[in-house]
């Protein structure tokens, strides 16, 4: 309790700077995501080769790395000086959409075509067919697994800490400089993790009995 | 072609789709013209900062670095499979007092990231006196968090079981052990295969985070020959080629779950399981890799565990 008590300011920024990775990222993930898993169900061929392209490229490059890319590669690329926060934001953003986009296209694909198709020989326009069939039904098989992948960023927040952003994932090293026992720095970290992790799994399974289909 | 979000194309939507399909071309192009141009600008292209690859000695040691990746990713599979199976038989118990405490370590450690895992044994343990290299931490760590996701994994591929299974085993005489070796794991193992491997590939792709607690493996390699100024610091040009070793690794890895993902869905079973139970009886009489009970294990439980569930 003591280094909680002792060292308030720090805490508090390390836990901002965690929250702060976590929903800009998020939510640039989530922007990127969608356009990207709309190009992957499109009728277009080339933007669902682009698409494919970028989730498979993204998806098997360790997110250490696109990290190490967009903190160390593109200030020497780039003109200007960028903050690492927002770098590190970016590159969590860019590697979250992949996943993001696979489980909208996943959940696009759980609406059986037959739904599809009654509702336009029903006469419905495309808006009508999206609004009012295909997404309340692929919202409710996407909601889940994408909680997980909230709930991955969420842990993956802490990989900027290898590279100076603030957050609880190098907290430790503050402490450790102000002589403070890093054990307990840790198993403090790792409880705050706990904590929000089980109240993220908490929310998707109340979201997940709402919006349970009943078949 | 057809699908949820669109019917066969007309004349209209033919040229719409062909409008669109040229404005992605040129978005595409523009970003990826520009990427180049920020390459060509700050001399990614010329000769000096490539130099270094034209050594042989650069490349033994890159393969060595991947050697050393490799050597972290080998033993922590063969742990957290073997941890797996352990948590997931403990948390399938009967008794409460093994159910219960192994429920909440499983838990727990799904729930540490991993990098913390490993600053944990690499900085936090020797505090108390346990000091280890920075190989053992990564694969520790590797090994409880992959460890508790796995045993998650098996243990939904044998509750997603028709019940019938495990009875049918106490029916023959086989003992608690028996159903649980021979009937009940095997099948969950074989339904949940694809998500197995995929797990497999998150931890391939985390022993990056190695290179934040200092493991001598790929990435901090790069960063190493990137520092090197007699050789023109070429940063870019390392990561580009880690990059490609690391998109080269999981690819190989993911390409095996693809594999073998496509067995189970292209089997003739699932495709008719879709159409309710009773294609699940026309399939038995076709010879197919799986078992009825399986593909209704992996339809239940593979929609629990999508493979897209994160990971670093």
């Amino acid at each position: 309790m003591n280094q909680l008590t002792e060292y308030p300011g720090v805490w508090a920024q390390a836990l901002l700077g965690t929250l702060i990775l976590f929903f800009a990222g998020g939510a640039i993930a989530l922007v990127l995501g969608i356009i990207v898993g709309a190009m992957r169900v499109s009728p277009i061929p080339v933007a669902r080769a682009v698409g494919a392209v970028y989730v498979n490229w993204i998806r098997n490059t360790p997110l250490t790395l696109v990290m190490f890319f967009f903190a160390f590669c593109v200030p020497l690329l780039m003109p200007g000086r960028a903050d690492w926060l927002v770098l590190a934001i970016w590159a969590l953003g860019i590697y979250t959409a992949t996943y993001v986009a696979e489980t909208i296209r996943s959940g696009i694909n759980t609406v059986p075509v037959g739904q599809a198709e009654a509702a336009r020989a029903l006469g419905l326009t495309f808006g009508q067919v999206m609004t009012l069939v295909v997404m309340p039904q692929a919202a409710r098989s996407v909601i889940p697994p994408m909680m997980s992948v909230f709930i991955a960023l969420l842990k993956n927040t802490t990989v900027a800490a290898g590279f100076s952003v603030v957050n609880l994932g190098n907290i430790r090293a503050e402490m450790s400089e102000n002589g403070e026992n890093q054990l307990v720095t840790i198993l403090w970290v790792m409880a705050a993790f706990v904590l929000m992790v089980f109240l993220l799994a908490w929310l998707q399974r109340m979201l997940e009995n709402k919006w349970r289909i009943a078949r | 072609m057809t699908s949820v979000l669109y019917d066969v194309p007309g004349p209209r939507a033919i040229l719409r789709n062909r409008i669109l399909g040229v404005v992605t071309v040129v978005v595409v192009l523009a970003l990826v013209g520009f990427v180049m141009y920020r390459f060509w600008v700050t001399g990614q292209f010329t000769a000096e900062k490539w130099y270094a690859f034209t050594f042989t000695r650069i490349w033994e040691q890159f393969g060595l670095a991947t050697l050393r990746t490799l050597a972290a990713f080998g033993v922590a599979a063969v742990g957290a499979l073997v941890l797996g199976f352990v948590l997931a038989i403990g948390r399938l118990s009967d008794h409460a007092w093994v159910r219960t405490p192994v429920m909440g370590v499983t838990e727990v450690f799904r729930a540490i990231p991993v990098l913390v895992l490993m600053i944990l044994l690499y900085y936090g343990l020797p505090v108390i006196g346990i000091k280890m290299t920075s190989y053992w931490a990564v694969v520790i760590a590797l090994v409880v968090y992959n460890g508790a996701v796995l045993a998650e994994v098996v243990r939904a591929g044998v509750e997603s079981l028709p019940r019938g299974q495990r009875e049918a085993g106490f029916a023959i005489g086989l003992r608690k052990s028996g159903v649980m070796r021979l009937i009940l794991l095997p099948q969950a193992i074989r339904a949940m295969m694809p998500v197995i491997i995929a797990q497999l590939v998150v931890t391939l792709k985390d022993t990056a985070l190695g290179f934040i607690i200092t493991y001598p493996e790929l990435l901090y390699f790069a960063k190493l020959l990137g520092s090197n100024a007699p050789l023109g610091s070429p940063l870019i040009p390392a990561a580009l080629v880690a990059g490609t070793i690391y998109v080269a690794l999981c690819l190989a890895l993911s390409y095996a779950a693809y594999v073998v993902e496509r067995r189970l869905r292209s089997s003739p079973k699932v495709g008719a399981v879709a159409g309710g139970e009773a294609g699940v009886v026309v399939g038995l009489t076709e010879a197919a890799p799986t078992t009825a009970t399986e593909t209704i294990a992996a339809r239940r439980a593979l929609s629990r565990f999508k493979r897209d569930a994160g990971g670093s």
